[in-house]
């Protein structure tokens, strides 16, 4: 049995997903990135061969993406986030026209083609503002866990505005509310606007068109997608493996590349992603 | 006659008392936290402490705030970029460019004879080339923010540091750790990086000589000396160069009380202020 794997090195979690031959969805697994990138790179790997049961020389073929792409060493090619997302979004989602990818440090909006191409892409890739960091910065500042503070900030009565779009500087305004006895959900809701009016605009700039699908680690948050859709007016779509969105791209497109070298397939990547799609995950 | 002059920074709270000869009596500093009023009645007590004198003494007092937060303290309030011009040309009368680094923001200012303010632009936007953005490089770097300076000077190989968002550039001190960096050669760097932001707002103002450094971040010599290979000249810096926004506080002070003004802790008998904040 071959197996063709994906791997996304972002800069807060790496993720790998390993597909078998017919693009079925075999494993899945993560981990902190770290300050290492090659050696999470080479963990994640082995952990889906693993979990699978697969020798290392089974594994046919690898596509890296994420920011640290070139570090996966073992890799066959390194291909950018933007087609990754893409290609996983439509996988979850195969009506998808945008993707909004919201990462730990990078965040990007893309408009697909009808062919699923990456048509425009637009990206907050010199500062921090409108990335997961933001929201772990003032989770820190206010003492609660990542996870909880979607939650959390769903619950508030009077949302507290945090004007600073600075990552660093709006951790400042957040103890400067909480010295005034504003409540933990209120600084939340807060915050939360704050990263989803950076979010609203980075989409318009591509010119969103429905459906628009959210992917990587920040999607995760209920708080913050209502205050996406509330802002957006349009439902979006989640995939409760969203957070796997550009891996998963990645071991499809690195499927569609093996099968053109081999000549097993001669279709065009695209359809071949389609393809797999209706393969029970 | 004393004047006392009060600077609420974002990170810091300074004050300065001056005697009727423009003499420095005390200067004070503590942590500004989140109640402004409170820390700049804080800072002014600690400065009338060390100097032993009651508040009814001073006849005047200036204060001075930070961008947003408008401070209503002492009996006049004057912005903070014309107290840091007023302090800098006190201090080095040929002043006529200044850079002050804060706590949450850095403004480069251009000044006249007079110390009056032509120009000025500051960052307060983001927290690149702030203080702020050292703490957190400290942090990262497990060193004390009064280290960095004095480390950064061991540098032999500076490292180049890519990023300028801060959130950015502490992922990049790590990924440099990990590769067994030495911690100098990359605070180098930082501070290499940190001058060529302040560069770039010097520049909108023009970058006449002589210019003078001001704020906290002044203090940090890894800084001075980035900007001054930067810019290939000297820059003036004040043993007391985080406490000149108070003290050009206080020359306003010392010029309303030249013009017979009296504020109000002076008046007979007014021997505990009734001030917002009030705390001793």
């Amino acid at each position: 049995m071959g197996y063709l794997v994906g791997i996304d090195v972002g800069s807060r979690m790496t993720r790998g997903v390993l597909l078998d031959e017919e693009g079925r969805v075999q494993a899945k697994t993560g981990r902190e990135t770290g300050a290492r990138l090659e050696v999470a790179a080479q963990a994640v790997l082995d952990e889906l061969c693993q979990m699978q049961r697969a020798r290392p020389d089974e594994v046919l073929y690898i596509a890296s993406t994420g920011y640290g792409r070139y570090r996966v060493l073992f890799r066959q090619i390194q291909i950018t986030e933007m087609t990754c997302h893409g290609v996983g979004a439509r996988w979850f989602f195969p009506e998808t026209r945008t993707v909004l990818d919201i990462g730990a440090m990078n965040s990007r909006a893309l408009r697909l083609a009808d062919s699923g191409r990456v048509a425009s892409f637009r990206m907050n890739d010199r500062c921090a503002s409108g990335a997961g960091r933001f929201l772990e910065r003032v989770a820190k500042a206010l003492e609660v866990k990542l996870e909880e503070i979607g939650e959390l900030s769903l619950r508030a009565q009077n949302p507290q505005p945090i004007s600073s779009i600075c990552a660093v500087l709006a951790e400042s305004e957040v103890i400067n509310h909480v010295t005034n006895g504003a409540t933990v959900e209120d600084i939340l809701a807060g915050a939360h606007t704050s990263i989803a009016e950076r979010l609203v605009a980075l989409v318009r700039q591509v010119g969103a068109q429905p459906e628009i699908t959210l992917t990587g680690g920040v999607s995760k948050n209920a708080g913050l997608v209502r205050a996406l859709e509330e802002r957006l007016g349009v439902k979006l779509n989640v995939s409760r493996n969203s957070e796997f969105a550009g891996a998963l791209g990645a071991a499809l497109l690195a499927r569609a590349r093996w099968q053109r070298l081999t000549g097993a397939v001669a279709s065009a990547r695209v359809q071949s992603c389609e393809a797999s799609r209706d393969d029970p995950a | 006659m004393l004047v006392a002059g009060v600077d609420v920074g974002s990170t810091a709270t300074k004050a300065a008392l001056l005697d009727e000869n423009k003499r420095v009596l005390a200067l004070a500093l503590v942590d500004t936290g989140a109640n402004v009023v409170r820390a700049a009645e804080r800072a002014f007590r600690a400065a009338l402490a060390e100097a032993r004198v009651e508040d009814w003494d001073v006849t005047y007092t200036v204060g001075t705030g930070y961008g947003r937060y408008r401070v209503p303290f002492g009996d006049a309030q004057v912005t903070e970029i014309g107290c840091h011009a007023k302090g800098a040309s006190f201090l080095f009368p040929a002043t006529r460019t200044i850079l002050d680094m804060g706590g949450q923001d850095t403004k480069a200012i251009r000044i006249g004879d007079g110390a009056d303010v032509q120009d000025f632009c500051m960052n307060d936007k983001c927290a690149a080339g702030t203080g702020r953005f050292l703490e957190a490089a400290a942090e990262v770097l497990g060193l004390k923010l009064e280290e960095l300076g004095e480390v950064a000077t061991q540098a032999k190989k500076p490292m180049k540091i890519t990023n300028v968002c801060t959130v950015f550039v502490e992922q990049e001190i790590v990924m440099h750790l990990a590769r067994g960096c030495p911690v100098e050669d990359i605070l180098a760097g930082l501070h290499w990086t940190i001058a060529g932001r302040s560069i770039g707002l010097l520049r909108r103002v023009g970058l006449e000589p002589e210019i003078t450094f001001t704020g906290g971040v002044a203090r940090n010599a890894g800084v001075v000396r980035a900007l001054e290979e930067r810019l290939a000249t000297k820059l003036n810096v004040a043993p007391q160069s985080q406490h000149i926004g108070a003290i050009g506080a206080a020359l306003f002070a010392w010029e309303r009380a030249a013009h017979g003004e009296v504020g109000k802790r002076n008046h007979h008998g007014g021997a505990r202020p009734q001030a917002a904040g009030g705390g001793n």
